[in-house]
């Protein structure tokens, strides 16, 4: 079945943002910090230009309170006092065009003194310059399972390793933007590319001081997210509505690739050490790992990052003995923040390129070792998590290891050496421990005129929501796909069914559709038998509701399965209601003259529960694992002096087509049985393999461990001529 | 004046360099064609001049005088889609879709002047756009069916 | 803020005429992948540019004796297509197709590579090996120069403001093997960390004569004149070809930018003529 929004997008009718043209528009520009860490001193502006019929905004004219509503309130809409990144929003402007708001931006000089900065994790640590409470650390995890202590002890050996992973540009197409419309009754309707609609609202509630019926916000069709646009879109929204309301009229703001490449949030660095008792035979028993991601200067959704890479630190294997120690510290870096995988990349780069290194040491085969400790139903994880349904990791490894090994194409001639890696991993579907919970997803199914509507805030950035959710509410109902409507995501029409994150949105906010979907069939089926109609059809039976009575509509609310329940204080017990499983072999080229890393053959097995639509799962898992590829690869971002240095198209590098391998994708199935028809989250779990899968062939084809992504020509040359003397 | 026929429609703008691209945007009103990056790295702006693929937003508006430009609402007739447009949607080779409008040009440039490329061919003739959602996998998919007539 | 004024040039002569005025905000646009490049990020000097793309006369590949002449509005598509080029230059195609994507390569020009003068212009080192010349004109007439005498700095050119570079002539190898390697920042659409070109002879194991073109090794595309010097004549083996490697390493003078570090591209670059030579050797 094509997907509902195909048609409009091969058109290109489909409107974003930046197509969207209102009667009176002005254009809005944000005046950034050029420092990493400074006192701010002094907003001037060249009084020889026509202030008066421009607007200009500063801290000082935010109605509400100054902060970015989200986990902690410590990073304002405009700074004020003190800068603590370079490109953080500091004034913003409006003109009538683009060029005088870029004119009337170019005469305004913010007027910075640099104060000592932190710019590494180390430097944190330390806390000589301090940037958050008293240690520099946004926040700290502990996990415990078993005796570590005694495991270590037992061990005939230890394998040590320790990896690094670099900031990652999400890298949407569609740059971020934001189209601001103040209402007489001194409200504000927000429209613009996004993930997270009642994220935006809350935001601007708080920033701007509006009860909520007084603010809506409305999703334009999005070009991409990637978790990129999850907290940030709140920043530009805050301030297209900012300059909205003073001007009196509607404010576009929409970055340039340049302003979106310096300003935005990107994926967090991480550095984990690892530590691992062993036995001779390739007993597992113990493991000790040690994670640090660097937050950046506000807390954004670091601690929520830290969390899941803190959870999935252990991976896929059964151990009884094992110690997590992981904290997020604040840097005078851009913040960082949500990017598909959410901090389980970093941690699964880590533990299996440590795995391919323990295979490597033991002389085992690291398929078959992988093989050995991989978990099973009844195993428990490293929070005490007894695993009661829906584990694949055994047949994702069978499944993508057996594609792998049905053909073979003849390795390369010098200078070539060629290589191949595995990494096996598991994606937590939702939201950690008590999140959905605390959340109460919401969505609603409503009855019309022979038709069926269904309300959620679940976004369309690409993944296929609208299309998912159409089939999910006709199969529960009984009806064809032409009944459905779906409203769109505007939060004035749609309940709070929470953020379009943490591959939530079809096992989470579809099995709510499901369940309303049923209900309301129940409800119509009852209405007919009431009045003896004949008909089961629930269209005709809608159609007489609706002519007798109106609309019908069904709301509910998620509810976790029975007995999920996790502790935050110990961090034990369910950390995610199920797990998806996948598996990456990794066939690589390396040119041994320049460094040059070809991957020649790629394979993704992936277990979804019930792939619902499997061609828009098929999507998922390879547009996922070419992002991986990427970050393992080609995607490096590095700060001089806490500024981006990729700060264009042409110096942000992601894969092209002639980078990008056939990607050999195998769907597993492992039914869920309290997700929509079996099915869980999938969105994550496919970027958090390739690069471990590389790394270790990349390690089989040199016989060197690069423990740092991306494996740049540089890194891979370095550790060829290290190794060959 | 620069005039130059856009979709079959002849159109006059103020001679000038500013980049092909706002003029198909800003003037004409056709917001199928993205901009993605500014600076021709991405391949969102495509549009063809003749037969050939170009980055609209480095095309100064005084290069088009008297060339004939397709943007993606000129691949269908009226509501009839194109084999390649039809293809894209069948295939689920849009996901996001910001992309597409840039990969449907490449793709009908390539298969204007080659009815039957390999994959190979069709790699290299879409190395100058980025998408960042599928993979590519299911684009390569659809070039492909579409040079072969292929229902899906 | 007005657009920016373009002047459009019907022909040859009307193009030069509109140099020879001297107006220095006037600034020669071809296929814009530069020039667009740099108006897009704002950091465009200049209030008009000369456009210069329908010009009939710097077009066309011809044989002229046992010189190629190319047009310098070729753009790379039409190199890539050009039966002659494909036939003498395959140097030439191979480096026209690892520039940008296709969208690049049919607006691209060859003589914008050479115009616009960057270390890392892919074509250079090629141009740079084939001892190829540029033709120039301007109001008082034609003159020609060596490709090696036509880099004279950073991003600088010993073309005259109101001069016009219209043909670039290479001399057709006879004999000769023609070898390019890039290493690029991916695989596409990448601006190189390391480009190399080389115009080879050999005869009875030795190599007669050899010319080296290097891009993004120093701050102009640059020959490797030490290199060669310590090659020619020599007999092709093992042992040479690991002394011409350290020899490029030496000889070049890369920097570390956004793209690549200094000692990566020496190491990279003599690798790279490293494997030439063995497998020259082992031919």
């Amino acid at each position: 079945m094509p997907r509902l929004d195909g048609i409009e997008k091969v058109t290109g009718r489909a409107r974003y943002v930046d197509d969207l043209v209102l009667p009176g528009m002005w254009f809005g520009r944000t005046i950034r910090s050029r420092h990493r860490h400074a006192r701010l001193v002094e907003i001037r502006r060249d009084p020889s230009l026509g202030w008066s019929r421009l607007v200009f905004i500063e801290a000082s004219d935010v109605p509400g309170e100054n902060v970015l509503a989200l986990l902690e309130d410590d990073q304002p809409v405009l700074a004020r006092g003190v800068i603590r990144h370079v490109a953080e929003p500091v004034a913003l402007v409006a003109a009538p065009t683009p060029e005088e708001a870029e004119e009337a931006a170019a005469r305004i000089t913010v007027v910075e003194e640099p104060l000592p900065a932190v710019l590494t994790v180390e430097e944190a640590l330390a806390s000589r310059v301090l940037l958050h409470g008293e240690d520099n650390v946004f926040k700290r995890i502990e996990v415990k399972k078993g005796d570590v202590e005694t495991a270590f002890g037992r061990a005939d050996l230890v394998v040590e390793g320790e990896y690094a992973t670099g900031p990652q540009e999400q890298l949407y197409i569609e740059p971020q933007g934001m189209i601001a419309e103040p209402r007489p009754d001194g409200g504000v309707v927000v429209r613009g590319s996004m993930q997270c609609p009642y994220y935006v609202h809350r935001a601007l509630k708080r920033a701007l001081g509006l009860p909520d019926e007084k603010v809506v916000v409305v999703q334009t069709t999005t070009g991409g997210g990637f978790g990129g646009k999850e907290e940030y879109p709140s920043m530009i929204a805050a301030h297209a509505a900012l300059l909205a309301r003073k001007a009196g009229r509607p404010v576009k703001i929409v970055y340039d690739r340049h302003e979106d490449l310096l300003a935005t949030t990107k994926r967090h660095p991480s550095r984990v050490r690892h530590r691992t008792a062993l036995l001779r035979d390739g007993s597992l028993l113990g493991m000790d790992v040690d994670l640090t991601l660097d937050g950046g200067a506000y807390a954004t959704l670091s601690p929520v990052v830290l969390s899941r890479a803190t959870l999935h630190a252990a991976g896929p294997y059964r151990c009884e003995n094992v110690r997590i120690r992981s904290r997020v510290v604040a840097t005078n870096h851009p913040p960082h923040g949500a990017f598909r995988g959410f901090g389980a990349p970093q941690a699964l780069f880590a533990l299996e390129l440590h795995v391919t290194k323990i295979a490597r040491t033991l002389g085992a085969d690291p398929v078959e070792l992988r093989r050995r400790w991989a978990m099973r139903e009844g195993d428990t994880t490293a929070t005490g998590q007894v695993l009661r349904w829906s584990v694949a990791a055994h047949e994702v490894l069978d499944a993508a290891v057996g594609r792998y090994r049905s053909r073979a194409t003849p390795p390369p001639p010098p200078p070539k050496k060629r290589g191949v890696g595995v990494s096996l991993y598991l994606h937590g579907a939702g939201f950690t421990g008590s999140g959905e919970e605390r959340l109460k997803g919401r969505a609603a199914v409503e009855a019309r005129d022979g038709r069926f509507r269904v309300l959620a805030a679940s976004t369309e950035i690409g993944q296929g929501t609208r299309t998912i959710f159409a089939q999910i509410a006709a199969d529960a109902l009984g009806v064809p796909l032409e009944a459905i409507d779906l409203e769109e995501p505007d939060t004035s029409r749609v309940p709070d069914s929470g953020p379009t994150v943490a591959s939530r949105t079809c096992m989470v906010v579809g099995a709510v559709i499901a369940a309303a979907a049923e209900d309301l069939r129940g409800a119509l089926a009852r209405f007919g038998e009431g009045k003896g109609l004949a008909s089961r059809d629930p269209r005709e039976l809608a159609a007489a509701h609706f002519r007798e009575r109106g609309a019908l509509r069904v709301d509910r609310t998620y509810a976790s399965p029975a007995g999920v329940r996790f502790d935050e204080a110990t961090y034990t017990g369910d950390a995610y209601p199920v797990y998806g499983w996948g598996c990456n072999v990794a066939e690589v080229d390396v040119d041994t003259d320049t460094g040059e890393v070809a991957i020649t053959r790629f394979v993704a097995a992936a277990d979804a529960g019930r792939a619902i639509h499997p061609a828009l799962v098929e999507g998922q898992v390879e547009g996922g694992a070419l992002q991986g590829i990427g970050w393992a690869t080609v995607e490096g971002v590095t700060y001089e002096n806490g500024r981006v240095r990729e700060d264009r198209m042409a110096t942000a590098i992601v894969p092209t087509t002639l980078d990008a391998p056939s990607i050999e994708t195998v769907l597993v199935e492992k039914p869920y049985p309290h997700g929509p028809f079996g099915a869980k989250g999938i969105g994550e779990l496919p970027i958090d393999g390739p690069a471990p899968a590389i790394a270790s062939a990349l390690f089989d084809a040199i016989g060197a461990l690069v423990p740092e992504i991306p494996l740049t020509p540089e890194k891979v040359l370095r550790a060829i001529e290290g190794t060959s003397g | 004046m620069t005039g130059f026929v856009v979709n079959g429609r002849r159109v006059e703008v103020e001679t000038s360099a500013r980049p092909l691209l706002d003029v198909l945007r800003l003037d004409l009103g056709l917001t199928g064609t993205k901009e993605g990056c500014g600076e021709g790295e991405c391949g969102a702006c495509s549009v063809l001049i003749g037969d050939r693929v170009v980055n609209s937003c480095l095309v100064p508006l005084c290069q088009v005088e008297g060339e004939e430009v397709t943007t993606v609402e000129g691949l269908s007739s009226g509501r009839e889609l194109s084999s390649l447009q039809r293809a894209f949607v069948e295939r689920g080779a849009a996901q996001c879709g910001i992309c597409t409008p840039g990969f449907l040009l490449a793709a009908e440039s390539l298969l204007r002047r080659n009815g039957a490329p390999t994959l190979e061919e069709v790699r290299v003739a879409l190395a100058g756009n980025l998408c960042r959602c599928t993979g590519y996998v299911k684009i390569y998919e659809a070039v492909l069916g579409a040079s072969r007539g292929e229902a899906p | 803020m007005t657009a920016l004024r373009a002047v459009v040039a019907r022909d040859l002569g009307d193009a030069v005429e509109t140099l020879a005025t001297g107006d220095p905000d006037v600034r020669v646009v071809a296929g814009g992948t530069d020039v667009m490049v740099a108006v897009q990020a704002g950091t465009f000097r200049g209030r008009a540019l000369l456009d210069i793309w329908r010009l009939p006369e710097p077009r066309g590949v011809r044989l002229e004796g046992g010189v190629l002449a190319i047009g310098a509005l070729e753009s790379y598509t039409d190199l890539q297509r050009d039966p002659l080029v494909r036939a003498h230059l395959p140097s030439l195609v191979a480096a026209a197709a690892t520039i940008g994507g296709v969208q690049i390569q049919n607006r691209g020009t060859l003589g914008g590579n050479l115009a616009n003068a960057s270390p890392a212009g892919d074509t250079l080192p090629v141009l740079l090996a084939l001892d190829a010349e540029v033709e120039c004109v301007s109001r008082s007439g034609t003159r020609r120069l060596s490709v090696h005498d036509f880099f004279v700095g950073y991003r600088r050119t010993a073309l005259r403001p109101d001069e016009l570079l219209v043909r670039i002539l290479v001399p057709i190898p006879a004999g000769e093997r023609l070898l390019f390697r890039k290493v690029g920042t991916r695989a596409a659409n990448a601006i190189s960390k390391v480009v190399l070109a080389a115009c080879v002879r050999v005869r009875d194991g030795a190599l007669e004569s050899i010319r080296i073109g290097a891009g993004s090794l120093a701050p102009t595309p640059i020959r490797l004149p030490r290199t060669e010097a310590l090659l020619r004549g020599r007999r092709l083996d093992p042992a040479l070809a690991d002394e011409a490697g350290l020899s490029v390493a030496a000889e070049v003078r890369p920097i570390d930018d956004v793209r690549s570090t200094a000692a990566y591209r020496r190491r990279a670059a003599g690798n790279i003529l490293r494997r030439w030579l063995l497998e020259l050797a082992a031919a």
